[in-house]
């Protein structure tokens, strides 16, 4: 039930004699929640996209006609009055960009990378890994305490926090078991959402974390912080404090609005660069400390078997890492112009190059990357190629500022193990058959 | 010693760098105190300070035998981990088991083989702290120290690291070697050319 659990990242269910009976009175008010939406169209369909409906319709009530959520398309829309003003806008009806697997309160949901064009994940569409579910939280009864090693020991309101010197920065989160399932399964039946749908890249605005350790003041001996999330699972990681002074924010903002509920509302710890389970979510507490605490989410889980019989712990970073989203598995193209477009990015600081290859490897080529490089972040890639009608396989490399190359699948394996558990950057390739249809290759 | 050299200069430089950015307008801040927040109160503190280090640091008061722990398992846990800790793939994890397959950490050469708290966890005190703060799943925090206790000395007594007839309280607890617990190393991975 961890995403570091190997099924869990691509569609785990919990088993039905486990299920409470909080789980049950909170599904049947999903059910009915849906079949609502399903049969008010003036109300629901500004705001429900297709895929949600068409559910929703198919489970409630396969018998019944489903009314359209949407007004009828005209011929000319030209001719004819369109649709008012609405409190929140919606994507357009023809467009199915939604996460995937939903519905489980310890588990996972996918980022549609493959439905995704620039860099910046719409905040509802930003992965989510909960290992309790998702809170609801009041913020006007939200604290963040500070204690420990400090001088002062502080409790902020989160009006307080909000008052401190502000910064806004862009920065992915991803998953450091992101990509396990298509390390170990490398079958062609694959979209980038499955491959590497555990990534997603935001415009964060909070404060720095040191602008509150000195308002706490942190003694000298201090090392190491623990942070903790206010959700069921009361979830904790120990961090070097040298991240505090180095980068990390608590945010409450996302893309310029409020953080949503299922990525931490009202706060959350940003640690940019860092695997995405130590950005602890619907944060509350922060205590300095001489060692970590060596919790259950950085010694059973989160830690990397490797050969020799040992096992990385606290590793934090995420490797430069890129990924073809378009041409990609299910799509089928024709001979003529493609752009290769995907993500890269990097946990040590700015991508400094994407090469793709449209030779399986042979030869590679510079992409253009778009828009500024920035650090930690995801960065668009683009590489236009005329294709041949002939197979082939298409694949993106990313070079960070470290110098670090991203690896094949057989380097990974080799240095790491197949049974290794976390940081999963190979190479990925994608596969065009000679009839125009495409297909994952995860054997790099 | 060109290199040296070259990397202070870098280092000296990130500060100035940093200033200009434009897009860090706390960094630019002088430091200084906002005089925002109140003080914690030693209660409000001891209310969410649940955290126990792997020195046993933190460990509440309370006591709990491997037979009590037994019973609680039989009653909280096993719906969801199965009546002898085996698990319910994928969702509920194994936490019982010393698979000999298991043994001496392979675990880079298959991930078949199931970890649990005898194979894998390096800390005996992170069972308490775990199963404390967030166990039983649907009921998290439930559990009285006592029970914790217990249920700590089923599971580490289950997985043939301590007696089956023990009993655990803090201090019995904090002695608690685990049997893997020298196989943890800390990352050695720095980016550059090297792929570890």
């Amino acid at each position: 039930m961890d995403d570091s659990e190997h099924e869990s990242s691509d569609g785990e269910t919990i088993p039905r004699e486990a299920i409470s009976r909080r789980d049950l009175i909170a599904g049947a008010a999903g059910a009915v929640g849906g079949a609502v939406l399903a049969g008010l169209p003036s109300l629901a369909g500004g705001q429900q996209g297709p895929a949600k409906v068409v559910k929703a319709a198919a489970t409630a009530a396969p018998a019944a006609a489903p009314v359209s959520p949407y007004p009828p398309i005209p011929d000319d829309p030209t001719k004819i009055l369109g649709t008012p003003t609405a409190p929140v806008g919606a994507r357009s009806r023809f467009v199915v960009a939604v996460r995937n697997p939903t519905g489980q309160v310890t588990g996972t949901s996918l980022t549609p990378l493959q439905d995704l064009t620039g860099t910046i994940t719409p905040a509802d569409l930003h992965f989510e890994r909960h290992h309790g579910g998702i809170p609801q939280i009041d913020p006007a009864r939200h604290s963040l305490m500070i204690h420990g090693l400090v001088d002062r020991p502080l409790i902020f309101s989160v009006a307080e926090i909000k008052r401190f010197p502000q910064v806004t920065r862009v920065h992915f989160i991803e998953c450091s078991g992101n990509g396990r399932s298509s390390f170990r399964d490398t079958k062609p039946e694959q979209t980038p959402q499955q491959v590497a749908g555990m990534t997603s890249n935001s415009e964060w605005t909070g404060v720095p974390l040191k602008v509150l350790f000195n308002e706490a003041g942190i003694k000298p001996q201090a090392k190491w912080f623990l942070a903790e999330g206010s959700d069921a699972a009361v979830m904790t990681r120990s961090i070097p404090i040298e991240k505090a002074y180095d980068d990390a924010m608590i945010v409450w903002a996302q893309n310029g609005e409020p953080l949503q509920p299922a990525q931490g509302y009202p706060l959350r710890l940003l640690l940019p660069g860092f695997e995405g389970n130590s950005n602890v979510k619907w944060l509350r507490r922060l205590e300095l400390g001489t060692q970590p605490w060596m919790t259950r989410w950085e010694t059973s889980k989160y830690t990397d078997p490797l050969p020799d019989g040992k096992a990385r712990i606290f590793s934090f970073e995420i490797d430069a890492k890129s990924v073809i989203t378009s041409p990609t598995f299910p799509a089928a193209i024709t001979k003529g112009w493609w752009p290769v477009s995907g993500l890269a990015w990097s946990g040590r600081g700015k991508i400094t190059r994407v090469e793709v290859s449209t030779d399986n490897g042979s030869s590679w080529t510079d992409a253009t990357l778009h828009g500024p490089a920035l650090k930690k972040a995801h960065v668009r890639f683009t590489h236009m190629w005329e294709w041949d009608g002939r197979e082939t396989t298409l694949m993106s490399r990313a070079t960070d500022e470290t110098g670090y190359v991203q690896p094949t699948r057989a380097t990974l394996v080799k240095v790491r193990g197949i049974g290794t558990d976390y940081h999963f950057n190979p190479i990925y390739g994608w596969t065009v058959k000679a009839d125009g249809h495409v297909f994952f290759h995860g054997e790099t | 010693m060109r290199r040296a050299w070259l990397l202070g200069a870098a280092l000296v430089a990130i500060p100035t760098l940093t200033s200009c950015n434009g897009d860090s307008a706390a960094n630019a801040e002088p430091v200084r105190r906002y005089a925002l927040g109140r003080t914690a109160s030693a209660d409000e503190i001891t209310k969410w300070d649940i955290a126990v280090g792997p020195d046993g640091a933190n460990l509440p008061p309370g006591s709990g035998t491997v037979d009590a722990g037994a019973a609680l398992f039989k009653a909280q846990c096993a719906n969801c981990h199965g009546a002898n800790g085996e698990g319910i793939a994928p969702a509920y994890p194994a936490l019982i088991g010393r698979d000999p397959k298991g043994e001496n950490f392979v675990f880079d050469t298959d991930f078949k083989i199931t970890r649990t708290i005898g194979n894998y966890w390096p800390y005996a005190t992170t069972v308490f702290d775990y199963v404390r703060r967030a166990m039983p799943h649907t009921q998290p925090g439930s559990l009285s120290n006592d029970d914790v206790y217990a249920l700590t000395a089923f599971l580490l007594a289950a997985n043939q690291v301590i007696p089956m007839n023990s009993t655990l309280d803090a201090a019995a607890l904090r002695k608690v070697k685990m049997p893997y617990v020298d196989r943890f190393v800390r990352d050695d991975r720095r980016g550059g050319h090297e792929v570890r």
